[in-house]
């Protein structure tokens, strides 16, 4: 992620006209971006970007429909912006978007299990492709591309695929060709009873704090989930494999179409449970049967948001 | 204080399994790249090092708990005949209800949770013990479970024991202390159960080792550094009870999830929901979370607390002044960090209560 000078200059510009710009800042250790919410010009000094940046911020888009705001996304997170567009559930009209291109962000736990714990990192920098993690007094370096999490080793969308100022240069990945979770792979290796038994385990730890849920951008019911609701009593708040299971369940059909792949959910959980798994399946369900990846083009109509007399994929005439 | 004692490290799982002939034994596990609180196996590798994901609390305050079961009979007079108040009765039909109340016998060690973590429960035991109220499954649960932890040689980033009246080798809470010191644990006994623990055959004098344990809590507590003064906050926070626009700052990251107070040693509030099939079923009480909407509305339909910041604010003013309120100013919290580490938004409690602390008052 590059042009923090330009971003903050463009900000500057912006904030006349809005009431608050979403970016990050310096958390509560050098290891650690925070979500900024900048209001006034002193603020935008406190903005920062690269590779720890991880939260796709468009999650509080919908919750602050009744303003005026500015945006920074990357690539995936732009793909949130574009999909909440589709099912109107923000205005562009109230939204100004700071579109960046990224090389990658950090995942902690990769990171962790090539250099240790990380509860006392001391310092962290960024030098091209290359950062410094100092811990425990004893310098680390490591390429960003061995730490980068899994999202952004299959990534197809760097750059902002919707923006109203454009930061830096797009990178061109064109030529790549498209990707799949490299993950998703390595788990069909397994056979089904053992995929089974692996979720069994996954699931019993669980906490249903619904972190996973509340950093999706895409889950905007909010306050009147279908999990926590009493009357119907589809969920008990019994905290077992079955019902963390049918939960997450739910979670993912009913984003079905949906998901942009952001990885959020994944990396909200505490528990570590590799929930991403479960969106790359869906998600290929959908490109097989629909051709349709979610938050790519605000003009067309996710397909479960739509009706079509005759599917192409689907040859329900033949059967 | 009673003799200090030694175990080699090699001699920690042939001691565990020991105590795991007749009772629970919990031990931190790797899972995944979590580390939780795991019962004992054959073939479980323990994580020392790092700090678990989860607080123990689940040892004395499970996620699920069955309070009772209950089954919706029918019956005829002749069968209820002591129940039947006149003889009109006998002879009909009638619905019970029958309950068997399920209070938790099972004996438990939790070996290896931190100090922040064993401390924990004595925060709500304050709560579910008082003299007009006791919470019979609680109180049984801690009753049966005795806490061998380890001192923190270790603290982190997100550590802030010693600005809650604890610190790196706190007691409160464990029955017995294990320091780390090169090869093995220094062992205080805290309780006379604890005392007992040490009996076994894996303990030997601590010797000349106590000096080393005290040098590591020593740098432990160097490590924390200076401690930060919440003492004005159990005020402040009052104060700032109506001041909407502090509350929308400071909760404008958090996404009101519930990881801070599921992995909180010392949350303790709760639900109680029946859970039915057909005509039998279990009352359960479930962990309840404050930055959830459910937690507050009320069967009219009426919520008091309709947004984040109101839920945010609960949770730091229930922690930093409305219990010290209650309770001898104690703190309710123990600063192990776990909900500024593992918040999806990077939300830092300490600053929320620094910014209180700081923040002019605007009626003044």
């Amino acid at each position: 992620m590059k042009g923090l000078e330009e971003l903050k200059k463009e900000i500057v510009e912006a904030l006349p006209n809005l009431d608050l710009v979403i970016g990050w800042e310096q958390g509560y250790d050098a290891l650690h971006a925070t979500p900024a919410f900048i209001k006034t010009v002193e603020d935008v000094d406190r903005l920062i970007l690269g590779p720890l940046c991880v939260h796709n911020l468009a999650t509080y888009l919908p919750s602050l429909a009744d303003k005026k705001v500015g945006i920074v996304v990357k690539g995936c997170d732009s793909r949130a912006v574009i999909e909440l567009l589709q099912e109107k559930l923000i205005n562009k009209d109230n939204i100004t978007i700071f579109g960046l291109t990224c090389e990658g962000v950090v995942s902690k736990n990769k990171l962790r299990r090539k250099i240790g714990d990380l509860g006392q990192v001391e310092s962290f920098t960024v030098d091209g492709d290359t950062l410094t993690v100092t811990t425990g007094g004893k310098e680390n370096t490591v390429k960003l591309a061995e730490v980068r999490l899994d999202k952004c080793e299959a990534c197809n969308y760097p750059n902002a695929l919707v923006f109203d100022h454009f930061i830096g240069t797009p990178v061109d990945r064109a030529d790549e060709g498209r990707k799949e979770a490299l993950t998703l792979a390595e788990f069909e290796k397994l056979s089904l009873p053992e995929r089974f038994a692996f979720w069994k385990q996954e699931m019993s730890r669980c906490i249903r704090c619904y972190a996973c849920r509340n950093a999706c951008s895409m889950c905007v019911c909010r306050d009147h989930c279908v999990a926590m609701t009493r009357n119907p009593h589809w969920l008990s708040q019994e905290n077992n494999v079955g019902e963390n299971w049918m939960f997450q369940m739910i979670h993912v059909m009913h984003l079905t179409g949906r998901c942009v792949e952001c990885g959020e959910c994944e990396r909200a959980c505490p528990m570590e449970i590799p929930l991403m798994l479960l969106r790359h399946q869906m998600n290929r369900g959908i490109k097989d049967v629909f051709d349709y990846e979610a938050g790519i083009d605000s003009q067309t109509k996710p397909p479960l948001l739509t009706f079509k007399v005759e599917e192409d994929n689907i040859p329900e005439r033949d059967w | 204080m009673s003799e200090r004692k030694f175990i080699q490290s090699q001699s920690i799982l042939s001691f565990l399994e020991g105590l795991a002939k007749d009772r629970r034994v919990l031990v931190p596990v790797c899972e995944g790249d979590s580390v939780i609180f795991r019962p004992l196996r054959k073939e479980s590798r323990l994580e020392l090092k790092r700090m678990p994901t989860l607080s123990p609390k689940e040892a004395t305050f499970p996620r699920t708990e069955i309070l009772m079961t209950f089954t919706t009979k029918k019956v005829t007079g002749e069968e209820e005949q002591e129940s039947a108040e006149n003889d009109e009765e006998a002879g009909k039909e009638k619905m019970v209800v029958e309950l068997n109340e399920n209070l938790p016998a099972e004996k438990t060690i939790v070996f290896g949770a931190r100090p922040c973590g064993a401390r924990g429960k004595t925060i709500f035991s304050r709560v579910y013990e008082t003299a007009d109220v006791k919470d019979p499954y609680f109180i049984a649960r801690r009753d049966n479970t005795l806490f061998v932890s380890i001192a923190c040689d270790a603290p982190e980033n997100t550590c802030f024991c010693t600005s809650v009246a604890s610190g790196p080798a706190d007691t409160a809470g464990s029955d017995v202390l294990l320091i780390p010191v090169a090869d093995g644990f220094v062992a205080e006994a805290v309780t006379e159960a604890g005392k007992e623990l040490l009996q076994a055959e894996h303990f030997s004098p601590a010797g000349d080792k106590d000096g080393e344990a005290q040098a590591v809590v020593l740098a432990a507590l160097a490590k924390l550094g200076d401690a930060d003064d919440f003492t004005q906050a159990r005020e402040k926070l009052i104060e700032l009870f109506e001041d909407d626009e502090f509350w929308a700052d400071m909760s404008a990251k958090c996404i009101s999830c519930g990881t801070c107070t599921y992995l909180c040693p010392t949350c303790y509030c709760f639900n109680i929901t029946d859970e039915m099939v057909s005509n039998s079923g279990q009352r359960i009480r479930t962990w309840d979370n404050c930055m959830d909407s459910l937690f507050t509305l009320e069967a009219s339909g009426h919520n008091p607390r309709t947004i984040k910041a109101k839920r945010l604010k609960n949770r730091v003013g229930h922690k930093f002044s409305y219990y010290p309120s209650l309770h001898e100013e104690i703190i309710a919290c123990c600063g192990c960090g776990r909900c500024i580490k593992s918040c999806p938004a990077a939300v830092d409690i300490r600053e929320i209560v620094k910014s209180a602390q700081e923040r002019e008052d605007v009626n003044s």
